[in-house]
């Protein structure tokens, strides 16, 4: 390949990074702030993302409770969208990578498993041979063998001096790590490496590798907010300007659900006015640093103003 | 000279009178592939007896010794002190969460056993059949205790519940191992009781309370894996038609929206998910007005019209055609349903 192609194209061509890039449905529909902010940062970056359009919903971890077999299907027609592309799949959305790497691990471990989903899709002409990696956005940005931090470090234009964010890591791009295997499970720290090469201070705090509360916001919304109130609570005590977020859907129980989280608080006795804290998504943060406006990363669209944050800034 | 290590251990002791603190003990480990434990016992035997914890058999067998490690729940007999130490050589050792302190690293479990003992942990069986009960040993086809396997592994250690965010919001809250033996029964081919079972576990408290964080698998020292028992049960609910509940609402709805356009509506599954009117006006029509006006998110009202749904993604025909291939049998007929045919 290098005789063929010469040496210096191909350094080039292993500079620019690209990926099968799998936004999710939130991002399509109540987090559209969301993919503005990543394609703004891949764009600033050069990393390029080849979205993979006609992939189907990954189920978020909910339609296997009904159909596992449907699930697993239409996810592994998606990493094969990717292994067809030869590229590593890219989310950014935290629940999307769990759902996809779970799937993965088990299609790459388990060949009966594989060869009962290719026969599945064989009519649609995708075929997964378990080639595929899956990985967050922030783990690309983090890890020096993909972006890499200290490559982002070097581009950052506005530092985020002075500005306190509390990480919110969540579950699933930490749990189960026998299976994710980037952070630790109880003590992260790709996210708080994040914040501080963008020149932000992290703020630590119990609730961080909790869960949001999103998944049983239909079933138990009293326990869904008062799970999302504490967290967002706690962070604010603790002095945070802000919440930071690789996962749309904390994203939404921690931002768009705030009122009824603080409604519940103070039911609860535990909170006596608001808690007011805005979050970003993880994209939003480093395009902020990066040097882009507030309102071309959607920021005024956020239920909790995030005013107090481009005060900061 | 040998390496020194440090254990941060969260002491209490009620007769005292005073608050719960941290004591480092720093001590030169019994041997270099010892155990949490052995470390643990170290400090009892040879720096301060007043130590107190749970332990027995020292093999991940009895579950006496889950506490909390680092931050997360385990046992600490069966892990070693080195994969622990962080950078300044220490290791943080707190007793079991989301359980009142009795003294230092051990917990009243109390509410663990009622809630174990509350899933009626046993084989039972349809009245009529008792004597069942006594006439000699039931078969079992191997593939029928493959799906009770990973549940009957529990050691009732309750490193679960430590973690389990659904049962620190609520105490109602059924819990992991309680469902993981759950389901260990409700899969029993010999228990004649899974209808009832699964009725009384869709209420309030059981099986669509579990917030999906995967703490408990996190904190799993044997295979049991309690949400993955979960989600098992809440396939069983499914298929024996326990539909009149949210979390089923939201799962079948997440499907039929799937099935529809190949992509999630968000304004169509909480519509879909809900019960009632009630939580419709109460809920979710706040939140959309909320959203609407920060221009977050405006869906098409037109596209919540049953029959209409949001743009289909591009080559939605292969999405149908796996979903064609993999279409569960049952869908749509409920327990009520079925009764109703049965009766009529």
């Amino acid at each position: 390949m290098a005789e063929e192609n010469g040496g210096e194209v191909e350094a080039v061509e292993t500079e620019r990074k690209r990926y099968a890039f799998y936004p999710g449905c939130v991002s399509k529909g109540a987090c559209k702030e969301l993919k503005t902010s990543t394609e703004i940062v891949a764009k600033h970056l050069g990393i390029e993302l080849d979205e993979l359009t006609e992939a189907a919903c990954c189920g978020a971890g909910v339609t296997d409770d009904v159909n596992e077999e449907m699930t697993d299907a239409l996810n592994a027609r998606t990493l094969a969208m990717a292994e067809q592309r030869g590229l590593t799949l890219l989310t950014q959305c935290s629940t999307c990578q769990g759902v996809l790497n779970k799937l993965n691990k088990e299609a790459q471990a388990d060949e009966d498993k594989r060869a009962r989903l290719n026969e599945i899709l064989e009519e649609t002409g995708y075929q997964y041979d378990g080639t595929v990696e899956v990985k967050h956005l922030l783990w690309t940005l983090v890890d020096e063998e993909e972006y890499g931090i200290s490559k982002l470090k070097e581009q950052v234009k506005r530092p985020l001096t002075g500005l306190r964010i509390a990480p919110f890591y969540g579950c699933y791009i930490l749990r189960p790590s026998d299976l994710l295997g980037f952070d630790h499970p109880h003590r992260p720290t790709s996210l708080d490496e994040l914040i501080e090469a963008l020149g932000g201070e992290t703020v630590d705090y119990k609730g961080k590798t909790k869960c949001c509360g999103f998944p049983i916001q239909m079933m138990r919304p009293t326990n869904s907010f008062r799970m999302a109130g504490t967290h967002l609570n706690e962070a604010k005590t603790k002095g945070a300007d802000a919440m930071a977020t690789p996962c749309p859907l904390c994203h939404l129980n921690l931002d768009a659900r705030q009122p009824d989280a603080e409604r519940v608080l103070q039911q609860d006795g535990k909170l006596a006015g608001s808690i007011d804290l805005p979050t970003l998504h993880v994209s939003q943060l480093v395009a902020l640093a990066l040097g882009y406006s507030p309102k071309e990363l959607g920021m005024d669209t956020h239920i909790v103003s995030t005013k107090a944050v481009e005060a900061k800034i | 000279m040998s390496e020194q290590i440090t254990f941060r251990i969260r002491r209490f002791n009620p007769e005292s009178g005073g608050e719960a603190y941290y004591e480092d003990f720093t001590f030169e480990p019994p041997n270099p592939e010892a155990t949490l434990l052995d470390c643990i016992n170290h400090i009892k035997w040879h720096i301060d007896g007043t130590l107190t914890y749970r332990m027995s058999c020292r093999s991940a067998i009895c579950g006496s010794c889950a506490m909390r490690v680092n931050g997360g729940g385990q046992l600490v007999c069966n892990a070693q002190f080195r994969d622990f130490l962080d950078e300044n050589g220490v290791v943080t050792i707190e007793p079991v969460g989301n359980m009142p302190v009795v003294k230092d690293l051990v917990t009243d479990f109390s509410d663990f056993w009622n809630k174990v003992h509350s899933v009626n942990p046993y084989v039972q069986y349809a009245d009529e059949n008792e004597e069942r009960a006594n006439d000699g040993e039931h078969r079992m086809d191997p593939s029928d205790f493959a799906k009770i396997d990973e549940a009957s592994t529990c050691i009732l250690c309750g490193a679960c519940y430590s973690e389990c965010v659904s049962y620190e919001a609520d105490r109602n809250f059924l819990g992991p191992a309680a469902l993981a033996k759950a389901q260990r029964l409700v899969n029993d081919t010999r228990d004649e009781t899974k209808h009832e079972r699964l009725e009384a576990l869709s209420e309030y408290g059981g099986m669509w309370d579990c917030a999906h964080c995967f703490a408990c698998v996190q904190a799993c020292p044997k295979p049991v894996n309690p949400l993955y028992r979960i989600i098992d049960l809440r396939r069983e609910a499914h298929k024996e038609g326990f539909h009149d509940n949210n979390g089923s609402r939201h799962a079948r709805g997440f499907v039929e929206i799937i099935e529809e356009s190949g992509w999630l509506d968000e304004a169509k599954l909480p519509v879909k998910s809900v019960g009632s009117v009630g939580e419709w006006v109460a809920d979710l029509l706040p939140m959309g007005v909320r959203m609407g006006l920060k221009n977050k998110y405006r869906p098409n009202p037109l596209h919540l019209i049953p029959g209409r749904h949001h743009p289909e993604i591009p080559k939605m025909e292969e999405v149908k055609t796996i979903i064609q291939k993999t279409r569960l049998d049952n869908e749509g007929e409920t327990a009520q349903e079925e009764e109703e045919t049965d009766n009529g």
